[in-house]
């Protein structure tokens, strides 16, 4: 028997943003992975921290993101104390681009109706004319007709970032397994067991399911519904450019290394994250274009596809089942942007014992009600 | 460095190496004429500036990139050399042209 | 759009060509995409233009030069050059096969389509990667490099140079590079000692002795014309700042400019595992290989392989496979019986037995060094294009890193323009050596599309040319605006603390 104070299933951003508050908060982490070639949905994020088009009849949603945005300065600041890693975090702001004036003006309304539901929390934006976003951005095209803006929006490396929780997980003496995929667990109120390949036993009073699709078999040991499914997005990579565009935006953004990412698709397509239609990347490689005629000329040196976990709703699902205390378990896409809330808000409630606040809206309970 | 054997195979396609001409037979690639004309590197890499010089000379290794033409970033050992081309070695990192990689 | 065919042929080296051939030949419509501009793949390169070049004789060209003279003359052929095929999508294997597969090609700086019924990759081989500390200096290439050179322009090095490594392919460049009037040339040699009785205790190598008999030849040619051997060479080190200045090994070292690394050749399965057919692993040779039968079928029911890209076996055998892989291909497609394809599989079986005869023993005694992954010094640059060496990659299995596509999200190993071409396998080995298992219990780097990298402007379909902004462009303006300017953009002028 193995015990520890938490144990954590999934290892992705995730599983190792909470694992890595857990290690904050003292607690000694087993944190359980599958291997090499899982679903993985970390390594298809696109790399945002983005709150301008998040919770739109939802403000507790958009609260929790962009207190996860507010978070993110000092999480990057405490990774790099503890690992030596920078995850290259930039929080310039963010820019929607639309492409004609209906987008722009349906953008504005989105805009307006976000900021009256913000209430007392407050919403700061603009609508840009084009104008004005040209001077935000290199060579912007000319079938941009405006812009929406917000201050708390940027970027961040995802996959820098889950190195350097790995490390910070296992520099405070959080243990870590791949290749260990949890196939039944054994639940009671604060006792949670889970059975080792070797034939042992490791044991916690916390236990956090946060295993992305993987979570959809475990769910029930907790006595809860599915309310997740996948969705394949694409990201295109071109090769390295010198430093141009330091504004994030939506769909295309630049990283610390100088590759352009191009992004933003969506295709219901079960758990298959090797099949990428070249329909797809034109249709996202064609409006990338529109808002920068420059991309043309860039070499695509990768792409790949990756499952998204989308709750029914979109809006994250923080659940924890009444009738066994302790338990956890999460379920969200964007897990770059949400990842300092994770770790620095949601670890904290979940090593506490019980989720409050804005994340304590966010259970699968308001699927029942519908 | 590396020798042409003219009497076997005549030099008889001119380019324009970072300026400078140089002349290769029908069929050499334009990684052959960097290599013919002894340059230090044909690249240096974006990640740590070190240089590079065609190492596979079969499209496999990247390693051999150059601006051909104007467009940067091409295999030069998969590029027949041709009459006037001009080729220039590369420091780093590609820019977009029109834009100096200055962002205001 | 490229066109509808029965047969589409992924390369034109000796696989390819003599698979259109007999394709064609049975009536079949027949496409062969290969990103260079002529025939020959690596091992007939430049086969039509190097023509006479007295360092290049011997029977293998005038083999080369036939084949591409049947290749050209041959109806039914659509012969697409200088064209990159990036993406494949093979109908789904629960449904119904009898869809085409659709292939998206680079050719003209645009991407075009085509479909086909069946598939047959014949991309070849590639060297093994060789990481040795310094060879990613100027100066270094393999030995196939300097073969490639001379091939295609006649070159030779400048001033002393050292072949390191083994294989044939050592010895037939040094024979090559020393025709063609190189000056000094050393092998320094790394097969242990011992070898040639293990090899010769896999049997069989008196069925391939004209294949020895050449080899011996070459080996005594090369001594003849002072090639300077040293044998059982451990540590190789390449020395030098900025290029090659020298390599040095336990108990020597010689100066030098050039360094050509070989250790064998490998099958190039970029395509085949981005397709996810299924792999074997060659036990001798320690590679990966497409699963393949006997006719080249692979795993999935519209892709055969061919050539070296299913196994290295050499020209011979490609050309041989070729027509195997044709024969199958007509037969799957309802233009010849059961009985005629096997009728005519009784040539291109009896040349691939004899192709093929010599293997085992070369295999063995050429076999890569097992324990290399774990004496490679720490380091090593083992991603070329990151520039990740074998310390960074060992420290992140220590982390949990349990495959090379983990190596590659922690390190960026892998993400660069060759797509794990060069470091892929010596990740999976590092990685084996770390976790102490086999290395065949590591799963590879799985590749994606593009299989070869193209423009933005290509896969919209936009000619480069429109694309790339032109001087009197007024973005162009509108850019140089934006460099003169002095401006802090407006989001300075936003309070842009969070609450």
């Amino acid at each position: 028997m193995e015990q520890f104070d938490a144990l954590v299933v999934g290892g992705g951003l995730v599983g190792s943003a909470v694992a890595f508050g857990l290690t904050e908060s003292g607690m000694r982490v087993l944190v359980l992975d599958e291997g090499d070639v899982a679903l993985r949905a970390s390594r298809g994020n696109f790399g945002l921290v983005w709150s301008q088009s998040k919770g739109l009849g939802a403000p507790h949603y958009h609260r929790w993101a962009r207190t996860s945005a507010a978070h993110w300065p000092a999480l990057a600041a405490r990774l790099a104390e503890l690992t030596g890693i920078d995850v290259g975090l930039e929080l310039p702001g963010g820019l929607h681009f639309c492409l004609s004036d209906a987008e722009l003006s349906a953008r504005a309304g989105m805009m307006a109706r976000m900021r009256q539901e913000a209430g007392e929390f407050g919403f700061d934006y603009r609508m840009l004319t084009r104008q004005e976003a040209a001077e935000m951005v290199p060579g912007l095209g000319r079938d941009v007709v405006g812009a929406s803006w917000t201050p708390y929006d940027g970027h961040v490396g995802p996959l820098p970032t889950l190195r350097a929780f790995h490390a910070a997980i296992q520099q405070a003496g959080g243990v870590y397994r791949p290749l260990t995929p949890v196939r039944k667990i054994d639940p009671a109120p604060n006792d949670f067991r889970i059975a080792m390949p070797d034939g042992g036993v490791a044991r916690a009073p916390r236990l956090v399911l946060a295993a992305g699709l993987g979570n959809i078999p475990l769910l029930p040991a907790l006595g809860l519904d599915c309310w997740i499914a996948p969705q394949r997005g694409q990201i295109l990579v071109t090769e390295r450019v010198r430093p141009l565009l330091s504004m994030p935006t939506l769909n295309v953004r630049q990283t610390a290394e100088g590759s352009i990412m191009i992004g933003d698709s969506k295709e219901e397509a079960a758990f298959d994250s090797l099949t990428q239609r070249p329909a797809v990347m034109r249709n996202m490689a064609e409006r990338a274009v529109r808002c920068f005629p420059w991309l043309a000329e860039l070499q695509i040196v990768r792409a790949w596809a990756a499952v998204r976990i989308l709750p029914k709703d979109g809006l994250p699902i923080y659940d924890q089942p009444a009738r066994l205390p302790g338990a956890f378990a999460f379920s969200c896409h964007s897990g770059v942007g949400l990842a300092a809330a994770h770790a620095r808000v949601l670890a904290p409630m979940v090593a506490q014992g019980g989720l409050t606040g804005d994340c304590a809206l966010l259970s699968s309970e308001r699927f029942q009600h519908v | 460095m590396y020798d042409l054997r003219t009497d076997v195979r005549p030099a008889t396609v001119d380019l324009l190496i970072d300026g400078r001409p140089v002349a290769v037979p029908i069929g050499a690639t334009v990684a052959a004429a960097v290599l013919s004309l002894g340059l230090p590197y044909i690249r240096r890499t974006p990640v740590s500036g070190a240089p590079r010089l065609p190492y596979c000379m079969m499209g496999v290794c990247f390693d051999c990139l150059a601006t051909i033409d104007g467009v940067p970033n091409q295999q030069a050992c998969m590029v027949a050399a041709e009459p006037g081309m001009r080729v220039s070695t590369q420091q780093g990192a590609r820019s977009v042209s029109g834009a100096d990689g200055h962002d205001g | 759009m490229m066109g509808e065919f029965d047969l589409l042929i992924i390369g034109a080296g000796p696989a390819g060509m003599s698979a259109a051939v007999a394709g064609a030949g049975m009536g079949l419509r027949v496409a062969v995409v290969d990103e260079q501009p002529a025939v020959g793949g690596q091992v007939f390169r430049a086969i039509e233009s190097a023509g006479a070049d007295p360092a290049l004789r011997g029977a293998h060209a005038d083999a080369g030069r036939k084949l591409a003279a049947q290749f050209h003359g041959s109806r039914g052929i659509q012969y697409f050059p200088r064209s990159t095929v990036w993406h494949i999508e093979l109908a789904a294997s629960g449904g119904d096969v009898s869809d085409p597969a659709v292939l998206s090609v680079l050719r003209d700086d645009v991407s075009q389509e085509c479909t086909a019924r069946r598939v047959l990759l014949a991309t070849g081989g590639q060297e093994r990667p060789m990481p040795v500390p310094g060879w990613t200096l100027p100066g270094v290439m393999t030995a196939g490099a300097a073969q490639i050179l001379l091939k295609t322009a006649g070159a030779v090095p400048h001033g002393p140079t050292v072949i390191a490594g083994q294989g044939p392919l050592c010895w037939l460049v040094a024979v090559q590079l020393l025709r063609a009037g190189a000056k000094e040339v050393h092998f320094v040699e790394t097969t242990p000692a011992g070898r040639i009785a293990r090899a010769c205790l896999a049997g069989g190598w008196w069925r391939g002795l004209p294949l020895l008999r050449e080899g011996l030849g070459l080996m005594r040619e090369a001594r003849r014309r002072g090639l300077k051997v040293l044998r059982h060479a451990g540590g190789l080190r390449i020395l030098g700042d900025e290029q090659v200045a020298g390599l040095s090994w336990e108990g020597g070292e010689i100066a030098c400019r050039t360094v050509l690394l070989h250790d064998g050749v490998i099958p190039s399965t970029h395509i085949s595992r981005a397709l996810g057919l299924a792999h074997r692993w060659h036990e001798a040779q320690r590679y990966w290989a497409p699963a393949i039968d006997a006719w080249g079928a692979a795993s999935h029911p519209q892709v055969a392989i061919a050539g070296d890209g299913g196994g290295v076996g050499g020209w011979q055998a490609a050309v041989a496979q070729g027509a195997l892989a044709a024969l199958d291909a007509a037969h799957r497609l309802g233009a010849i019986e059961a009985a005629q394809r096997d009728a005519r599989a009784s040539a291109p079986l009896k040349a691939l037995s004899r192709a093929l005869a010599l293997r085992p023993f070369l295999d063995r005694l050429y076999a890569p060094l097992e324990h290399a992954a774990a004496e490679l010094a720490d380091d090593t640059v083992v991603c070329r294009c990151e520039e990740v060496t074998a310390g960074q990659i060992r420290a992140a299995v220590k982390l949990g890193a349990a495959g090379p596509n983990q190596i590659k999200a922690f390190l960026r190993a892998g993400m660069g323009p060759c797509q794990g071409r060069m470091c892929g396998t010596t990740v999976a080995a590092l990685i084996a050596a770390e976790r102490d298992v086999p290395a065949e219990e590591v799963d590879p780097l799985r590749p994606r599309a593009p299989f070869k990298p193209l423009t933005v402007g290509a896969l919209i379909g936009q000619p480069a040319k429109s694309g790339r902004l032109h001087a009197s462009d007024p973005i162009r303006e509108e850019l140089g605006h934006r460099d003169r300017a002095q401006c802090a953009a407006p989001r300075h002028a936003m309070n842009s603390s969070c609450p």
